[in-house]
C-alpha cells in the first residue's frame, strides 16, 4: 500500500482527459463546420413524394359528366419478394402474356433496378387483366396493383372542345406558365383542358417521407410537418348540352363543316361541333401519340377545330348585317326597293341573282327573304359611297368599324385556345391590294358575303346573338361555373354585356322581321319549326381552292344562321358545311333540327324523315382526299428541297473548315521548320 | 475505522453507480430511438432490441446483487482459478465456437449465446490484480514483468485465434495498468514514439520525413546538451535513435508496403489516416482477390457514420428524428455504431456530454483505486478504468473516422448481452471491493 500519491496516477488521468479532448475537438468540427454531412443525410434519407390530386371533372349544363377520371391500374413488381415457387404460367395467363415475354420483362427490370425496389412491370392494365389478376392476387407475392387516374370521356363527343392532356414537353417547360411543372407531369394540351389547366389541375401535394437504405418509404419525415397537402382540381360546369352536342355530331356525320349554337342571353355555348369528329378517348394514355399521328394525317383534318379556326366566306348569311349597317346609317329605309331583273349590272360585270320576277326586291323584307344579290350589292355600294362620307375609303372604314363591333374580323374571346380571327377587309388592306385605286365596284362582292370577307362559324353564331338580343352580346364561352362558383374571377369577363355600335331597337326589329320572313316564305322554308318563330338566313358561299398553284372553283359551301324564338331568344346557331351546295338544303335543316331538339327536347314526327336524311347524308367529296394528297406531296417536296439545301450548305461549311484547318497546320509546320 | 461500522450497503460508492445507471439508461434510450418505428403499436415489444437490453440490465443487476453479497476475499482467492478456467473456455471456443460473421468467438449453449472474449476481461483483470498483490511479486524484476505481460496477453492471443481482432487489442490496455505499477516510462514513451513515427512516415514524403527527424533530433540534443556533453552513452542513444528512425522511414516502411502488405491492407491504412494511396504503393489487384469489396464496405460504414454524426449539428435533430440511424443507413447501428444515434439526435451537446460522462466515470474509478489500502483492489480498479478507456476511445474514434473500424463495443450503450453483462460485472466487482477498502485483500 502506498500512502504517498503516485504521480503516475495523474499521467494516466491526463491521458484519459487528453484523448477525450481530441475526440471532443473532432466532434466539434465534424458537427458544426462540415455542412456537407447534413446535405448528404437529407439526400439519402428523405424522399420527396409528389402526390397528384385528381383532375377536375367537367359537367354539362344538366350536370351530366362529360369528362371525369377513371382509375386504371399499373402492375408493380418488387423482384426480391417474388418467390421462386411462383406459378408463372398462371400469372402469364391472367396477364395475357407468354412466358418468354415475362422472363424478358423480369430480366430487364432486374438489370435496371435494385431487387428490393418497386418498379413498374406493366402499365395500364386492361379491365379484364385487372379483374383476373385481382382474383388471384394472393398467389402472386411481390406483385402489386397500383391505382392511378386516367381521363375518361363519358361519351365520344366534343373532343376538340374538351381537349386532352399529355406529358409536358421540353419546350413547354421553358415557358413561365409551366414553371411549376416537372418532366413527366401531365398538362392540358388543347381545348378546355388547356384553357382551364390551372383550375383543373388542382395543387399537387409534396409529402416528405423517410426512407431506409433500401429506398423503402418509412413513414412521414418529422411527422409530416413540412408536407403540403394536395388540393383536388375544381370542377367545371359548362353551358354545353351533352345531348344536343351528341345530336349535332350525329347530324354532322360524314360531312365536313361545323355547328355552333349559343344561348344569346348568356353567351354560353350550347354545342360546338367540328366535323369530322373523333373519339377523344383515343387521345389518352399510352395510345395517345400513335392515335394522334393517325388523326393528324387524316385528309379530313379532324383535329382542326373548324368552329373556331376555319374561315369561310359567309355568303348570303351576311346580308342581315349589310342591311343593318345601311339602315342604321340612314342610307336606305326599310321601304327601299331595287328593280332586280335577275342580275346586278351597275359595275361593268354582271352579278347573278337567283330570282327574276319583278318586285322580289321591292323592299328590304322581300329582298332579304329572297336573298336578292343585286339588292344587297347595291345597298352595300350605297353605304360605302354615302354622301356623309368623304370618300369610299372613309365609307369602308365606317362599315369595317361596324363589323368589328359585331366581333367579325377579330377574336371573339371564346374560352378555348387558338381561335381564328376571320377577315374583314378595311381601307388599308384594299389600298395595299389595289395600290390605292379602287372604288365601291371593286369591292362590291363584300356586300353579299363573298370577296375578301371571311368569318368563323363562331363569329356567325355570335352575330346571330347580336341580332337576337337587339344590339348586345356576351363573349361566347363554355364555362358556367368553376367549382360551383359562377363569379370566379376567371369568369367575370363573360358576365359583361358588349354593346355594338349604337343601333336603335327599331332597326333590329326590321332585320328580325325580314329574317322571320326568310323562314316563313323565303329561302329557308325547310327550317320551319311548328309553333316557334324562327329567324334565319341561308347562305351559299362560293369558294376556291389552290391546287398546284392553280385556283380551282369548288362546290359551294352550304351556310345557315338562325335564332329562335324571335321573342326571348334561347338559341342562336350557325352551320357551315363545306362543299355541300345550297344553304337551305343541308345547313338549314340541320340548324332547324338542332333548334327543335333544344327548344322542344324532341323532334316532331313530321320532321323524322328530314332528320334521317340529314344523318345519313354523305357529303364529303372525293376530291378532298385528292387535294390533300397533292398538297402533302407539295409540302414534302418543299421540305426535302429545304433539307437538301441545308445539307449542301453544311457540307460546304465543313469542307471550308477543313481547308482552313489544313492551311493552319501548314503554316504552323512551316513556322516550326524555320525555327 | 468508523467506516467499518457502517453496513455493507452504506459503504457502496453511490457516484460510481449513478454514472453506471446514467450510461446504461442512455444506452437503452439510444437503442430505442434506433429501433422504434412510428408504426409500432406500443412501446413495450419484447422482440425489440431495447426491451432485450432492459432484460439484460435486469440480469446484470441480479448478478450485481449476488456479487455485492459475496465476500470480497472470494475474488482474490479464486482469481487464478477463475483465470485458468477462463483460458480453458477460450481454448474450447477456438474449436467449438459458432461462426458469426467470420469470427468464431461465440459459444452457444442451448438457445443462449455468449462471447467468452468479453468475459475474459474480467478474469484477466482479477488475475493481474492478484499477481500484483502477491507478496513475492517484485515488478522491478524482468521475470515478473514478463509474467504480468503474459497474464495480460495470453487471452489476447486466444481471442486473436478466434479472429476477433478488435477484442484482442483491448488487452493492450493492461500496459497502462502496468505503467501505473512501475513499468518504466521509457517503454510507454517508446511505444507512443513508434506509433507517431509510423503515422508521420505515411503522411509525409521521404525527403521531408528525413528533415523532420533530423530537426527533432537536433532539438532534443539541444534540450539535453549538458547530458550529451557529460555522457558518451546518451550520445550513442541519441545517434542510434536518429539512425533507426531514418532507416525505418526510408527503407523499412516502403519495404513492408511493397512486399509484405496486401493491397486491401494498404488501402485500409491510408483510408484511416484520410489520404489517398500514393502511386508507388498502388498495386494492381491480384487476380482472384475480391477483398476490395471489403475495404469499400468499411469505408461506406465510416462515411455513413460520419454523415449521421455530422448531420446532427450543434443540438441534434431531436429524439426519434435521426433519419440516418432510424432508417438503417448506418451499419451495426445498435451495437458498434450506437454512438451515431447520440451524435445525430443530440448533436455536439449530446455527444460531448456523453464523452464527459465517460471521462468522469474513468476518473472516478481511478480515484477509487487510489484510495484503497490493498494493492489488489487498486490494480483491479486501474484494469477496469483502462479497459473502459480503450473501448470508449477506440469505439468513438472509429465512428468519427479517427481510428480504423475494429469491432469493439461502446461500454454500457451498445446493444448486446455479453457486453452489458461483462461491463456490469466489472463495475459491480469494483463496487464490492471498494466497499471493503479498509480491509487488506491479498
Amino acid at each position: 500500500m502506498s500512502l504517498a500519491t503516485n504521480p503516475r496516477r495523474y499521467v494516466i488521468s491526463l491521458i484519459f482527459i487528453g484523448v477525450g479532448i481530441i475526440m471532443l475537438l473532432r466532434l466539434f468540427f465534424l458537427q458544426n463546420f462540415e455542412p456537407k454531412y447534413k446535405i448528404l443525410a437529407n439526400d439519402i434519407a428523405i424522399y420527396k413524394k409528389v402526390v397528384y390530386p385528381p383532375r377536375g371533372v367537367i359537367l354539362d349544363r344538366k350536370g351530366k359528366t362529360l369528362l371525369s377520371n377513371t382509375p386504371v391500374y399499373d402492375l408493380m413488381i418488387t423482384p426480391a419478394n417474388v418467390p421462386g415457387s411462383l406459378d408463372t404460367s398462371e400469372l402469364c395467363a391472367s396477364l395475357d402474356i407468354n412466358k418468354e415475354t415475362y422472363e424478358s420483362m423480369l430480366a430487364r427490370i432486374r438489370a435496371r433496378n435494385l431487387d428490393v425496389r418497386q418498379s413498374t412491370f406493366m402499365e395500364l392494365l386492361s379491365e379484364s387483366q385487372t379483374a383476373r389478376f385481382q382474383e388471384n392476387a394472393y398467389k402472386f407475392p411481390g406483385f402489386e396493383l397500383v391505382e392511378r387516374n386516367l381521363r375518361r370521356y363519358e361519351k365520344p363527343v366534343a373532343g376538340l372542345v374538351l381537349g386532352y392532356i399529355g406529358e409536358v414537353s421540353q419546350q413547354m417547360l421553358k415557358k413561365p406558365r409551366y414553371a411549376s411543372y416537372r418532366q413527366g407531369d401531365y398538362a392540358g394540351l388543347s381545348g378546355l383542358e388547356l384553357q382551364y389547366e390551372e383550375v383543373l389541375r388542382g395543387q399537387r401535394g409534396v409529402h416528405y417521407l423517410e426512407r431506409d437504405k433500401f429506398n423503402r418509404p418509412r413513414g412521414p419525415y418529422r411527422g409530416g410537418e413540412l408536407d403540403t397537402q394536395e388540393v383536388s382540381g375544381r370542377a367545371l360546369d359548362l353551358y354545353l348540352d351533352m345531348e344536343l352536342q351528341e345530336y349535332a355530331e350525329k347530324l354532322m356525320a360524314n360531312k365536313i363543316g361545323s355547328v355552333v349554337a349559343i344561348d344569346p342571353q348568356t353567351g354560353g355555348i350550347l354545342a360546338m361541333v367540328s366535323s369530322p369528329t373523333f373519339d377523344p378517348n383515343l387521345l389518352r394514355g399510352k395510345e395517345r401519340s400513335h392515335n394522334y399521328g393517325k388523326l393528324y394525317k387524316d385528309p379530313t383534318r379532324p383535329l382542326f377545330n373548324r368552329a373556331t379556326q376555319a374561315m369561310y366566306p359567309p355568303g348570303s348569311t351576311i346580308k342581315p348585317f349589310t342591311g343593318l349597317v345601311a339602315l342604321n346609317e340612314g342610307v336606305i329605309g326599310s321601304e327601299f326597293g331595287y328593280p332586280c331583273g335577275g342580275s346586278y349590272g351597275a359595275c361593268s360585270r354582271k352579278i347573278g341573282c337567283e330570282h327574276h320576277d319583278a318586285g322580289h326586291a321591292a323592299n328590304f323584307r322581300l329582298a332579304l327573304a329572297h336573298s336578292c344579290n343585286s339588292y344587297f350589292c347595291h345597298i352595300f355600294r350605297l353605304t360605302v359611297d354615302y354622301r356623309n362620307f368623304k370618300s369610299v375609303k372613309q365609307g369602308l372604314q365606317v362599315w369595317h368599324d361596324y363589323y368589328n363591333s359585331f366581333a367579325f374580323g377579330r377574336q371573339t374571346g371564346v374560352d378555348i385556345p387558338y381561335e381564328g380571327k376571320g377577315l374583314v377587309p378595311d381601307t388599308a388592306m384594299y389600298n395595299r391590294m389595289y395600290r390605292g385605286s379602287w372604288n365601291s365596284c371593286t369591292i362590291v362582292f363584300v356586300g353579299m358575303g363573298q370577296g375578301e370577307l371571311l368569318l368563323t362559324p363562331l363569329q356567325m353564331a355570335n352575330g346571330m346573338c347580336i341580332i337576337a338580343n337587339k344590339g348586345y352580346y356576351y363573349l361566347p364561352h363554355f364555362v358556367k361555373s368553376i367549382g360551383k362558383n359562377e363569379n370566379d374571377s376567371l369568369l367575370l369577363k363573360y358576365k359583361e354585356k358588349h354593346r355594338v355600335l349604337d343601333i336603335p331597337d327599331a332597326t333590329f326589329t326590321v332585320v328580325q322581321q325580314a329574317m322571320q320572313d326568310v323562314v316563313d316564305h323565303g329561302t329557308a322554308s325547310a327550317a320551319r319549326i311548328d309553333s316557334i318563330t324562327v329567324c334565319a338566313k341561308t347562305g351559299t358561299a362560293e369558294n376556291k381552292a389552290v391546287v398546284n398553284g392553280e385556283v380551282i372553283k369548288m362546290q359551294n359551301h352550304s351556310m345557315f344562321v338562325a335564332f329562335a324564338p324571335r321573342e326571348n331568344p334561347k338559341i342562336a346557331i350557325a352551320v357551315a358545311i363545306e362543299n355541300a351546295g345550297f344553304g337551305g338544303t343541308w345547313a338549314g335543316p340541320i340548324a332547324s333540327l338542332m333548334m327543335e331538339k333544344y327548344l322542344k327536347d324532341s323532334i316532331s314526327a313530321r320532321r323524322k324523315p328530314v332528320e334521317e336524311k340529314m344523318m345519313n347524308a354523305h357529303l364529303i367529296n372525293k376530291y378532298v382526299y385528292t387535294i390533300d394528297s397533292v398538297n402533302r406531296l407539295r409540302d414534302r417536296r418543299i421540305y426535302e428541297a429545304k433539307m437538301e439545301r441545308r445539307r449542301i450548305a453544311d457540307s460546304t461549311e465543313k469542307s471550308q473548315d477543313s481547308i482552313m484547318y489544313r492551311r493552319w497546320i501548314y503554316t504552323k509546320m512551316k513556322y516550326k521548320h524555320k525555327k | 475505522m468508523r467506516e467499518l461500522r457502517k453496513t455493507l450497503f452504506n459503504r457502496i460508492d453511490g457516484t460510481l453507480l449513478l454514472l453506471y445507471f446514467t450510461l446504461v439508461s442512455i444506452g437503452i434510450m439510444a437503442i430505442f430511438s434506433v429501433e422504434h418505428r412510428a408504426t409500432d403499436p406500443q412501446i413495450i415489444m419484447m422482440h425489440k432490441g431495447y426491451m432485450k437490453q432492459v432484460m439484460w440490465l435486469g440480469y446484470s443487476l441480479f448478478i450485481g446483487l449476488l456479487i455485492i453479497l459475496t465476500d470480497s476475499k472470494f475474488f482474490s482467492s479464486f482469481a487464478f482459478l477463475i483465470y485458468t478456467a477462463g483460458i480453458f473456455i477460450l481454448i474450447i471456443t477456438i474449436f467449438a465456437g459458432v461462426d458469426v460473421k467470420g469470427s468464431r468467438s461465440w459459444l452457444g449453449v442451448g438457445g443462449f449465446r455468449f462471447q467468452p472474449g468479453e468475459v475474459a476481461k474480467i478474469f484477466t483483470s482479477l488475475a493481474l490484480a492478484r499477481f500484483f498483490a502477491l507478496n513475492e511479486t517484485n515488478f522491478r524484476k524482468l521475470k515478473d514483468r514478463l509474467i504480468a505481460a503474459s497474464i495480460a496477453l495470453g487471452p489476447a492471443v486466444l481471442i486473436l485465434l478466434q479472429k476477433e481482432t478488435g477484442l484482442a487489442l483491448v488487452y493492450f490496455s493492461f500496459f497502462l495498468v502496468m505503467f501505473r505499477e512501475g513499468l518504466p516510462s521509457a517503454i510507454l514513451i517508446t511505444g507512443f514514439a513508434a506509433i507517431a513515427l509510423v503515422i508521420t512516415t505515411l503522411l509525409l514524403d521521404r525527403m521531408t520525413m528525413a528533415i523532420v527527424i533530423t530537426g527533432v533530433t537536433i532539438l532534443v540534443g539541444y534540450a539535453i546538451r549538458s547530458n550529451l556533453r557529460r555522457r558518451m552513452s546518451t550520445r550513442i542513444v541519441l545517434v542510434s535513435c536518429w539512425l533507426f528512425s531514418i532507416l525505418f522511414s526510408q527503407f523499412a516502411v516502403p519495404f513492408v508496403f511493397k512486399n509484405v502488405l496486401q493491397k486491401h491492407q494498404i488501402e485500409r491504412i491510408y483510408s484511416m489516416i484520410g489520404i489517398d494511396v500514393p502511386d508507388e504503393y498502388n498495386k494492381a489487384l491480384e487476380p482472384g482477390d475480391d477483398r476490395r469489396e471489403h475495404t469499400n464496405s468499411s469505408e461506406y460504414n465510416v462515411l455513413q457514420s460520419k454523415i449521421a454524426i455530422g448531420s446532427g449539428g450543434m443540438f441534434g435533430k431531436g429524439l426519434l428524428n435521426g433519419t440516418s440511424t432510424k432508417n438503417q443507413f448506418v451499419p451495426e447501428q445498435n451495437t458498434d455504431f450506437i454512438f451515431c444515434a447520440i451524435g445525430e439526435q443530440f448533436g455536439f451537446v449530446g455527444s460531448a456530454t456523453l464523452i464527459i460522462l465517460y471521462i468522469l466515470l474513468m476518473l472516478r474509478i481511478i480515484y477509487l483505486g487510489e484510495r484503497q489500502r490493498s494493492d489488489f483492489t487498486r490494480v483491479y480498479a486501474y484494469c477496469v478504468a483502462c479497459i473502459l478507456f480503450f473501448h470508449v476511445a477506440i469505439n468513438i474514434s472509429m465512428t468519427i473516422g479517427l481510428a480504423p473500424v475494429i469491432g469493439i463495443t461502446l461500454p454500457f450503450l451498445s446493444y448486446g448481452g455479453s457486453s452489458l453483462l461483462s461491463f456490469s460485472i466489472l463495475i459491480f466487482i469494483l463496487v464490492r471491493l471498494d466497499a471493503d477498502r479498509q480491509v487488506i485483500i491479498r
